[in-house]
């Protein structure tokens, strides 16, 4: 079920051929700054893992926090205060303004108009989960944002392959 | 905190050392009970010939394949599983959930905010509307006796 919102997420990532190879992978690669603020931690990691800004440009969140009343199918409406303040957490500590090296990562598919609303169909999240259908089928997965499910310590940031 | 569960806590420390024993469970039931007070008086002014809660109606909620909402959960057991006191799962997000009966999860149905937004939420992702009063008494009816 390709919903507008989804295919509009695809066309504003650059397509995995267009682009130059992959630096060499660094230790910091499978490391990201964790969600520090409390609010945003609570209420975005209500049904899922809160997911670290930095897997997204500034202006995904903010489309994001403008479309919250259908957010993937869900109601994820907050009050407004409440709004405006996550908003303002998750943009000063988006990928494009506080680059990590693995927020760099998936910034670099990113067209420079694009606006993503998933971080699993950025190439650097497709090119590192590249699996055979059973991995995906596994009961506790249910989908591929499930992060969680295969990464004990992504709350943490932390993605090393364990 | 809710004014309820402040109360809790202000007769815990007053009585100490009486905090280690079972009186935390006392104060779930009461919690418990304010909810479905006031859920009893929704559903009274609704309908005044309003004749309680039952549980078979809350189970067959809960059971009932309503396809009414998101394609993904047609019914709670979608989410809550066929087995209120196993694990659940969101079959959404994949996220694991707690089980749903009170004798598995005692503090269940005890925070007002809390179980107004997931009513709000779980019925229109279920039924695709919102539930009424008398269906969310039976519906908490039901896991309290599981
Ligand atoms: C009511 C439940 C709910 C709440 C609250 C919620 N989300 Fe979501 N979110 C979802 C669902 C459902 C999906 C889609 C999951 C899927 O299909 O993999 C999703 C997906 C996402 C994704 C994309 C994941 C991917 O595939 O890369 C992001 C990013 C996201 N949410 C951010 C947020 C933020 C930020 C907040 C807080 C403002 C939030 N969510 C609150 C339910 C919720
Ligand atoms: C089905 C299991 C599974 C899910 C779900 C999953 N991952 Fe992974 N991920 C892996 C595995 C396995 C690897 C290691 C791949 C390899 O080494 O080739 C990996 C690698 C990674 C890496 C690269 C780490 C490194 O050492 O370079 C990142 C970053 C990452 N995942 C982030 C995520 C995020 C963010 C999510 C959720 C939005 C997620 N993963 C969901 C299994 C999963
Ligand atoms: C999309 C998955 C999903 C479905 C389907 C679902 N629920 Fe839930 N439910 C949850 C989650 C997640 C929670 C919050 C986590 C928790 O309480 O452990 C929850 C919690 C609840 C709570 C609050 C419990 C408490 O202790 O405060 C109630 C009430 C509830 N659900 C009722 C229902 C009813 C009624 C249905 C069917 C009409 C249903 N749910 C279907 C996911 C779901």
């Amino acid at each position: 079920m390709m919903t507008p919102m989804i295919r509009a997420t695809a066309a504003s990532l650059l397509l995995a051929g267009s682009m130059a190879v992959a630096a060499p992978a660094l230790a910091e690669d499978d490391w990201i700054p964790p969600v520090t603020d409390a609010l945003t931690q609570t209420e975005c990691g209500d049904c899922h893992m809160a997911f670290q800004p930095g897997f997204l440009p500034a202006r995904s969140w903010d489309a994001m926090m403008d479309g919250l009343a259908d957010h993937f199918g869900d109601d994820a409406t907050l009050s407004p205060a409440d709004t405006a303040h996550i908003r303002a957490y998750l943009t000063a500590n988006a990928g494009d303004v506080r680059g990590s090296e693995l927020a760099r990562d998936y910034m670099r598919w990113v067209r420079p108009d694009g606006v993503p609303l998933r971080i699993t169909e950025n190439p650097a999240f497709l090119r590192e989960h590249d699996f055979r259908p059973e991995v995906w089928d596994r009961p506790e997965v249910v989908t591929p944002s499930n992060c969680l499910a295969c990464h004990r310590d992504a709350e943490r940031g932390s993605y090393e392959d364990d | 905190m809710t004014p309820a569960r402040s109360l809790t806590l202000a007769a815990l420390l007053a009585t100490g050392l009486a905090a280690s024993i079972a009186p935390a469970h006392a104060g779930d039931a009461a919690d418990r009970q304010a909810i479905l007070d006031g859920l009893a008086a929704e559903a009274r002014a609704a309908d005044p010939a309003f004749a309680g809660f039952a549980a078979d109606r809350g189970e067959t909620l809960f059971r009932t394949q309503w396809a009414g909402g998101d394609d993904r959960t047609p019914a709670c057991t979608a989410c809550h599983t066929e087995n209120p006191r196993a694990m659940g799962r969101n079959a959404k997000t994949g996220r694991p959930i707690e089980p749903v009966a009170v004798s598995a999860k005692p503090d269940r149905f005890t925070d007002p905010d809390e179980v107004a937004k997931q009513f709000r939420r779980d019925c229109e992702a279920v039924l695709g509307r919102h539930c009424t009063a008398q269906e969310k008494g039976d519906y908490i009816t039901f896991m309290m006796g599981q």
